[in-house]
């Protein structure tokens, strides 16, 4: 594909506002308090623009397009369900969290349970988690990179995690909430405006059927360049074998083969919900829906934004607009991933299906001006998830780093932080490039379910949870969830029932997190902290009372 | 020249009652800070009250939402019905899901905010 000439004027642009701002955020962040904090001065839109902004990261850019575009309506449950996440945080932990004054994760374990051993356990998860997010976005950085200019994957991982490093290290939280929020209307714009043209223009080509009954063809003359060796089987029964570099050139209105290698579901099955697997589709599903209801009040980065409000009204104000901010952006990608499926089906022959976003306004509009500068908008937006995601990640991974490894939590401590954390991120992100964006986000969500998401439910809401209890719901859920994730990256593809049990684990993670803390809690009643009455009223009672 | 009869000379009562008047005021909050068996009680129906309208809540999200993959695996007729020449179970994940959240949340936000209000307004009553 010719890259669009404005392409990389406007990535330099996005980067370099996002620069600008954090320059301006840094003039305004004198004490210690403003560059941790934002001195609690951020009001409730911009608070809400801010975390929707951290947020949508490269998986919900690109890769849940891509998801929808490769296996169908199964997969709306991603967006679905980052959605409904804010929901699960805005009933059970918003206001109370926000009362407790705990900053970070680690915060709310000593604030709870006053103990030191749990709050180093929580800094373990909240590191791993946080690499475990940061590394995806910057791989999407290379990949945008490498699929809309000419530059090789590592130009792109290498620009996000200096950029974002140096963001981190120098403005703090003070200018992250000002990029953040302008960010979050940028990446709005971003996929709403193309999409506009997107749907005019498919009108206009006469509705063509997203599925049509003869199987899918190509609209155009395409030529595809194959990555890896595949065999493809075209409708008529013939296969070819193809070798990766070879260029095949397939005609307007030829049928579009099957590939072997490349899971994808084809014809009406991806019209329709569940698969030939049955129960265990039904059981993956119920398990992705598990992971994301309840694993974003784990995420470490979206907690240390409810610090930022004034209290916990506004914090549960805050939650609402940022539902409603991330829903209205999630109405965009199925659009772009059922539009890929007739514009450029040549992704599933290359297995690239992250890359619809990036390619689709190329491929419905033609190189005139209108697709090029829509490319260029795309594109922009794609970089504004990776900046944006990544400096919240960093922040958050860095706070914690400054406060329970380096010691002090001062201001020098968070920029070294934010620098080491910045440069492992980034070694594993250049070492690892074939994971898929929004599977290994998934597996986040899953850790985060089974880990925190327990603590903070069972924290706010029962009195009779101990620090041993809890600890040891963390070791064996989250470390359950943590090993599964370790099998699907680096171990060897499993199939049948055991493959679904580790590669979507939160249905049976989650449960035995939540057991084994009641459990170890109720076993080890005496330890549980004397003033869970005056912590309980602290985190309950309304704002207005001051209590 | 004389005093007339009946101007009360004195102010130090009204005062005094101002005083008593906030000592009563502020005693439900006394048994809130000082963790008395009335403030603890206080405590745990709140607890209790906000507890119950989330899980009442979610449950609603439970059946409205998570019923939707056993609905579809169970009633395939459901999930091939065209509504607006899309597929239904498109429609309602894709769309529908969203304003269906955000409905819920609203309406949790003004429930809960209720909740506190009635607490508020209970611990701070006059006793008298």
């Amino acid at each position: 594909m010719a890259a669009s000439p404005f392409t990389a004027p406007a990535i330099v642009a996005v980067t370099l506002a996002t620069v600008a701002i954090g320059v301006y955020g840094l003039r305004l962040a004198r004490t210690t308090s403003d560059f941790l904090v934002a001195s609690r001065s951020v009001s409730p839109a911009w608070n809400a623009a801010a975390i929707g902004g951290e947020y949508l990261s490269a998986a919900s850019f690109l890769g849940v397009a891509g998801l929808i575009l490769k296996h169908g309506v199964d997969v709306l449950w991603y967006p679905v369900g980052f959605a409904a996440g804010y929901l699960a945080l805005l009933l059970f932990v918003a206001a109370p969290l926000r009362r407790s004054g705990a900053f970070t994760l680690p915060d709310f374990c000593e604030a709870r349970l006053r103990s030191r051993r749990l709050r180093k356990l929580a800094t373990a998860f909240v590191i791993f988690i946080g690499l475990l997010y940061l590394v995806p976005q910057m791989q999407g950085a290379g990949l945008t990179v490498s699929t809309v200019t000419d530059a090789p994957y590592e130009l792109g991982a290498l620009l996000v995690g200096a950029v974002v490093t140096a963001n981190v290290a120098l403005g703090g939280m003070r200018s992250i909430t000002f990029v953040q929020a302008f960010q979050y209307w940028l990446k709005l714009t971003a996929l709403a405006v193309p999409a506009v043209f997107l749907a005019l223009q498919w009108q206009s080509d006469g509705r063509p059927a997203v599925t049509p009954p003869e199987g899918m063809t190509f609209v155009r003359e395409t030529t595809v360049v194959v990555e890896h060796a595949a065999t493809f089987t075209f409708p008529d029964g013939s296969t070819e074998e193809v070798r990766p570099g070879e260029a095949l050139t397939f005609l307007a209105g030829t049928p579009v083969p099957e590939v072997s290698g490349v899971a994808s579901t084809g014809g009406s099955d991806w019209l329709l919900p569940g698969d030939d697997s049955g129960d265990r589709g039904l059981f993956a599903t119920y398990s992705l829906i598990l992971a994301t209801f309840l694993g974003t009040m784990g995420l470490p980065h979206v907690l240390v934004r409810f610090y930022t409000n004034p209290d916990g009204t506004a914090a549960r104000r805050t939650t609402l607009v940022v539902l409603g901010l991330v829903g209205m952006f999630y109405l965009f990608p199925t659009l772009y991933g059922a539009l890929g499926r007739i514009y450029t089906p040549q992704l599933l022959l290359t297995g690239q299906t992250d890359a619809v976003v990036l390619l689709l306004p190329g491929a419905v509009l033609g190189g005139g001006l209108a697709g090029q500068l829509l490319a260029a908008l795309v594109a922009a937006g794609a970089f504004a998830a990776f900046l944006s995601s990544s400096s919240g990640l960093l922040t958050s991974v860095a706070g914690v780093i400054s406060t329970d490894v380096l010691g002090r939590g001062s201001v020098r401590d968070f920029r070294v932080g934010a620098v080491a954390a910045g440069m492992m991120a980034l070694v594993l992100a250049l070492n690892v490039s074939g994971l898929d964006v929004s599977r290994v986000v998934g597996l986040a969500f899953a850790v985060a379910a089974s880990s925190f998401c327990p603590l903070l439910v069972l924290g706010i809401w029962w009195r009779g949870l101990t620090d041993v209890g809890a600890a040891a719901g963390i070791l064996v859920g989250g470390g359950a969830a943590v090993t599964a994730v370790l099998v699907t990256v680096l171990g060897p593809p499993l199939s049948g029932w055991g493959g679904v049990l580790v590669a979507q684990p939160a249905a049976w993670s989650v449960p035995l997190a939540f057991s084994v803390m009641i459990a170890v809690s109720l076993g080890t009643r005496a330890r549980a902290p004397v003033d869970v009455g005056r912590t309980m009223l602290r985190l309950h009672a309304p704002d207005a009372l001051r209590m | 020249m004389t005093a007339p009869p009946a101007s009360p000379a004195r102010v130090r009562v009204v005062l005094a009652e101002a005083a008593r008047q906030r000592a009563a005021l502020g005693s439900a909050r006394a048994e809130l800070a000082e963790q008395t068996q009335v403030g603890d009680a206080l405590v745990r129906g709140l607890v209790r009250a906000q507890l119950g309208l989330a899980l009442r809540l979610s449950f609603v999200v439970v059946v409205g939402l998570g019923g939707l993959p056993l609905l579809f695996a169970v009633a395939r007729a459901v999930a091939r019905a065209p509504v607006l020449g899309v597929k239904l179970p498109w429609l309602l994940l894709g769309v529908a899901a969203y304003p269906f959240l955000l409905a819920v949340g609203f309406a949790y936000l003004r429930l809960a905010e209720r909740n506190e209000q009635d607490f508020t307004a209970l611990v701070q009553r006059p006793e008298r």
